[in-house]
């Protein structure tokens, strides 16, 4: 295993992100790109080059753009309006909910630097908190791709949906586990990797990937771990996790994202009322992050198969 | 422009005004005052300015107007309701449950609404795209906002106003509704906006005067917003805030409550009084 992740290629969403926006112009010709001021960060950078008359950037002003972004949907055009997820759905929650989820206009927004991997920014650019406030927002999809063939089916998966999407990227090189040529996205579909009885690893974005080691680590343990990659935050796959829940008895939710309004709340809403089984939340429990690589953060808060293992172990052998 | 024309005009806005008080009082709530202050701009818009056609609302070569004070929604829905967007009756059912006039504008169950609006600042950011993507895509339509004074004290008026010359959008005519008044009192007292001339010179538009009432002033400001090129052109609109009604003229506490029966009443008896006069002179 490690030596396979020693040749396998990483790549950050964020730059599939802004990859594939240039790869789907040709296709979708109303495409435009906003950005506020982040343009090399959020990888539209790379658009820009590419078609500098479809990309506009609004400077710092993410509400703002948020609005634009909305009067370009409502003239038939494509508008990618793009920033930190911090910025994007943190300082203009009102100006989506508002502008952009009451009209249910097919604004895509491109978040990207999700959660504590943004890493050395700290504390204020860490964003844990955005899926909880999409998830609130009537209407909204939100997709939370796991790796760059993920991510690149996702943006035209958004493209496609007649209304507003929040597309979630990261900063950080995540494992490209997916092939390319197998790979289908369907919104709203889950996607069973690995089958097991024992109990279900329910993931999404990077730590998908962390959830196949966790399994693979339990399998040597004699524990069969379903594993289930959620890229569609909302709609909610309910049937795939119900029908875990019914047959592995127990689940744990990996997200990188607060445990309060993220995947974990989302799936005990999903069972509780059908399958009330034991749900393990793993995430960022209640608090803020703070500054240090990315890779130590993650460690130290418990994004990553080590912790999976442990809270499986708790579950399946108390 | 002749008497006739501007006397015709002066009847619209004073059917407006019957509009919003009558949709106002059904209500029980509502924000008649700055309503009644944009009167006159809206029967301007939407009989002379606006290429528009009220049997196909949805018309792509369409000049937009988005309301960016949603919050006078009642002179839109009155000025809709009297160029044939909808029945007049609909009016009667403003801000009640199930029915299609919702408190503030809603693109998506009202027709003739280019932009939902009603949190302030947002309307005019809309419009920036809007008048972003005729640019892009290469078309003839122009984009109107109506914005509040008060609402000027939104920090997204500013980035929005900043995005707008900067992209150079002299497809975007703005129109200040500056009636000086907003729910707490005084613009002076309450956010201090002005001075917006200097304001909006200062961000690179260019900045037109005209008093809100006075149809041969706001025709000069948008004949001259329609041939300046390269920077967006905002009409400052000097009104009086409850124009017409004497009782609610330049009150702050009128911009958001209903009148009550006698009040309805003594209101639509000037109104009358005033489109009798007005049906006088242009005969």
């Amino acid at each position: 295993m490690a030596e396979a992740l020693k040749e396998m290629k990483k790549i950050a969403t964020r730059q599939s992100y802004g990859e594939a926006l240039v790869e789907l112009f040709p296709k979708y010709p109303n495409i435009i790109v906003l950005d506020a001021d982040l343009s090399a960060a959020t990888q539209t950078g790379i658009f820009r080059k590419a078609y500098p008359k479809r990309h506009v950037n609004v400077g710092i002003a993410e509400g703002n753009m948020m609005g634009i972004a909305a009067g370009l949907a409502a003239s038939g055009m494509i508008p990618f309006a793009s920033s930190f997820a911090m910025f994007a759905a943190g300082r203009a929650y009102e100006q989506i909910r508002n502008s952009i989820g009451y009209t249910r206009l097919p604004v895509k927004i491109g978040a990207t630097h999700a959660g504590i991997s943004v890493g050395e920014d700290g504390a204020t650019h860490q964003c844990n908190e955005d899926l909880a406030l999409m998830r609130s927002i009537p209407g909204m999809t939100i997709l939370s791709p796991a790796d760059d063939t993920e991510a690149r089916a996702a943006v035209e998966a958004a493209i496609l949906c007649d209304g507003p999407v929040y597309l979630r990227f990261g900063r950080l090189a995540a494992p490209v586990f997916n092939d390319p040529a197998a790979y289908k996205f369907e919104l709203g579909k889950g996607l069973k990797l690995r089958d097991g009885s024992d109990l279900t690893i329910i993931a999404t974005g990077l730590m998908v990937w962390e959830a196949l080691q966790a399994a693979e680590q339990l399998a040597e343990r004699g524990i069969k771990a379903r594993v289930i990659n959620i890229h569609t935050i909302k709609p909610l796959d309910e049937d795939i996790i119900i029908r875990a829940a019914k047959e592995t008895g127990k689940l744990i939710t990996v997200e990188e994202h607060s445990v309060i309004g993220g995947l974990g709340e989302a799936v005990c809403a999903a069972v509780c009322g059908s399958v009330p089984v034991p749900v393990k939340r793993i995430g960022l429990k209640d608090r803020f992050g703070q500054s240090g690589p990315a890779a130590e953060l993650l460690k130290l808060y418990g994004l990553c198969a080590e912790n999976i293992v442990n809270e499986a172990l708790k579950m399946v052998r108390p | 422009m002749d008497k006739q024309q501007i006397n015709t005009l002066q009847r619209i806005g004073c059917q407006i005004r019957m509009n919003i008080l009558r949709c106002v009082f059904a209500a029980k709530s509502g924000h008649p005052g700055g309503s009644l202050s944009s009167a006159d701009i809206l029967a301007w818009l939407y009989e002379k300015e606006l290429r528009h056609d009220p049997k196909n609302p949805g018309w792509e070569g369409r000049d937009r107007f988005v309301l960016s004070k949603g919050h006078a929604a009642p002179v839109l829905y009155a000025a809709l309701a009297h160029f044939g967007y909808f029945p007049a009756d609909e009016l009667d059912k403003l801000r009640h449950t199930g029915q299609m006039l919702q408190g503030h504008p809603d693109m998506k169950g009202t027709p003739g609404i280019d932009m939902s609006t009603g949190s302030l600042g947002q309307g005019f950011s809309a419009a920036c795209g809007m008048s972003l993507a005729a640019k892009k895509l290469g078309k003839g339509y122009r984009v109107y906002v109506l914005l509040g004074d008060g609402e000027c004290e939104e920090g997204q008026v500013w980035e929005a106003s900043m995005f707008a010359a900067k992209e150079k959008l002299d497809n975007l005519c703005v129109t200040l509704d500056y009636n000086g008044l907003q729910i707490d009192g005084a613009i002076a007292d309450v956010g201090g906006p002005e001075p917006f001339d200097k304001k909006f010179e200062a961000f690179g538009w260019n900045v037109l005067k005209a008093n809100a009432h006075d149809f041969e002033e706001l025709s000069a400001a948008y004949a001259q917003a329609k041939e300046t090129k390269g920077k967006p052109s905002v009409v400052i609109a000097k009104s009086t805030k409850g124009k017409h009604v004497s009782f609610m003229e330049n009150k702050a506490e009128w911009h958001g409550k209903a009148p009550n029966k006698e009040q309805y009443d003594q209101a639509m008896q000037e109104l009358s009084a005033l489109m009798e006069r007005l049906v006088k002179e242009g005969a």
